[in-house]
């Protein structure tokens, strides 16, 4: 009954808060309402047993992807009244598409009854917790998988740093070569003469 | 007992919201990687519900590499924003047109 009362308000939730991502006016708004689309999202995830794929959700998506979305939205600095000039443009074609689109979808969830694999039969009780079968299956099976999903997010980090960064004229940096040629002998050294002595170059 | 076709149904809605935003904000980037967002999501919530209910865990494992692949999709995109806004001082569609694309 509470997973029934639970699964509604998940559901609608994720439902309404992606609506008014796309409907909000101020793209502030709209990440903040992808966060709770990603929130109820993972409480969705939750109630079927997925507890990493939940945990996953909230901390790649919620604490990474959308304030990164958040920091670029704040950071430039747009206009973006003008960019809702066409908006009221395109939603009547733009709301036809989507009632034929879900339509379709919601044909399908009725057809997949016609294949062999399920007929509504209830959820596997797990024997062992999610996390260390997920973690048995990453770590054998899907190895290779997974190491390129590393080698993907390398791939984006440097990309990232490639695309954005910038070499400003007017800093100084250091030059590493100038460093690391440097020998002991052509180094300034600190000597203490005695008086009169003088010393020796 | 809550079924596959409720989770389904929920699916089909966030992807179809995610596709109508592309639809609707057609000049703004932002708001396009936002949607895309959304489909992605709407795929992952399907791949858990089918696994959980086919009680095979493949499915949360390929959950884990579409959100491997948005995270990296989502950094890319952004970068390409911010370096496009410095060079145009817009964010809108239409104005990347350099291509003649």
């Amino acid at each position: 009954m509470i997973a029934l009362l639970a699964f509604y308000l998940f559901a609608t939730l994720t439902i309404a808060s992606s609506i008014a991502v796309i409907f909000a006016r101020n793209p502030v708004h709209s990440v903040l309402w992808l966060i709770l689309a990603f929130f109820n999202a993972a409480g969705l995830m939750l109630l079927v047993g997925a507890e990493f794929i939940a945990m996953l959700l909230v901390i790649v998506y919620v604490g990474a992807v959308a304030v990164l979305f958040l920091f670029v939205v704040m950071m430039l600095d747009i206009d973006f009244a003008s960019l809702r000039s066409g908006f009221t443009r395109n939603l009547p074609f733009g709301i036809i598409i989507a009632l034929v689109l879900l339509a379709e979808m919601i044909v399908a969830v009725f057809a997949h009854k016609a294949g062999p694999a399920l007929a509504g039969q209830p959820i596997a009780s797990p024997r062992v917790p999610n996390i260390v079968a997920i973690g048995q299956l990453l770590y054998s099976r899907y190895l290779l998988p997974f190491e390129l999903a590393g080698l993907i997010l390398l791939v984006a980090m440097i990309g990232a740093i490639v695309l954005t960064h910038r070499s400003r004229g007017d800093t100084r940096t250091p030059k590493v070569w100038k460093q690391i040629r440097r020998r002991p002998g052509e180094a300034i050294t600190l000597v203490e003469p005695g008086v009169g002595e003088g010393m020796k170059l | 007992m809550i079924g596959l076709n409720a989770y389904l149904i929920v699916a089909a809605a966030v992807f179809t919201i995610g596709v109508l935003g592309i639809f609707l904000n057609r000049r703004n980037v932002i708001l396009m990687l936002m949607a895309i967002e959304l489909i992605l999501l709407a795929v992952n919530i399907n791949l858990v519900a089918f696994s959980a209910y086919l009680g095979d865990l493949t499915g949360q494992v390929f959950a884990m590499f579409v959100l491997t692949v948005a995270a990296a999709e989502a950094a890319i995109g952004l970068a390409i924003l911010v370096i496009f806004f410095r060079r145009r001082g817009t964010i809108a569609v239409d104005a990347a047109d350099r291509m003649r694309g």
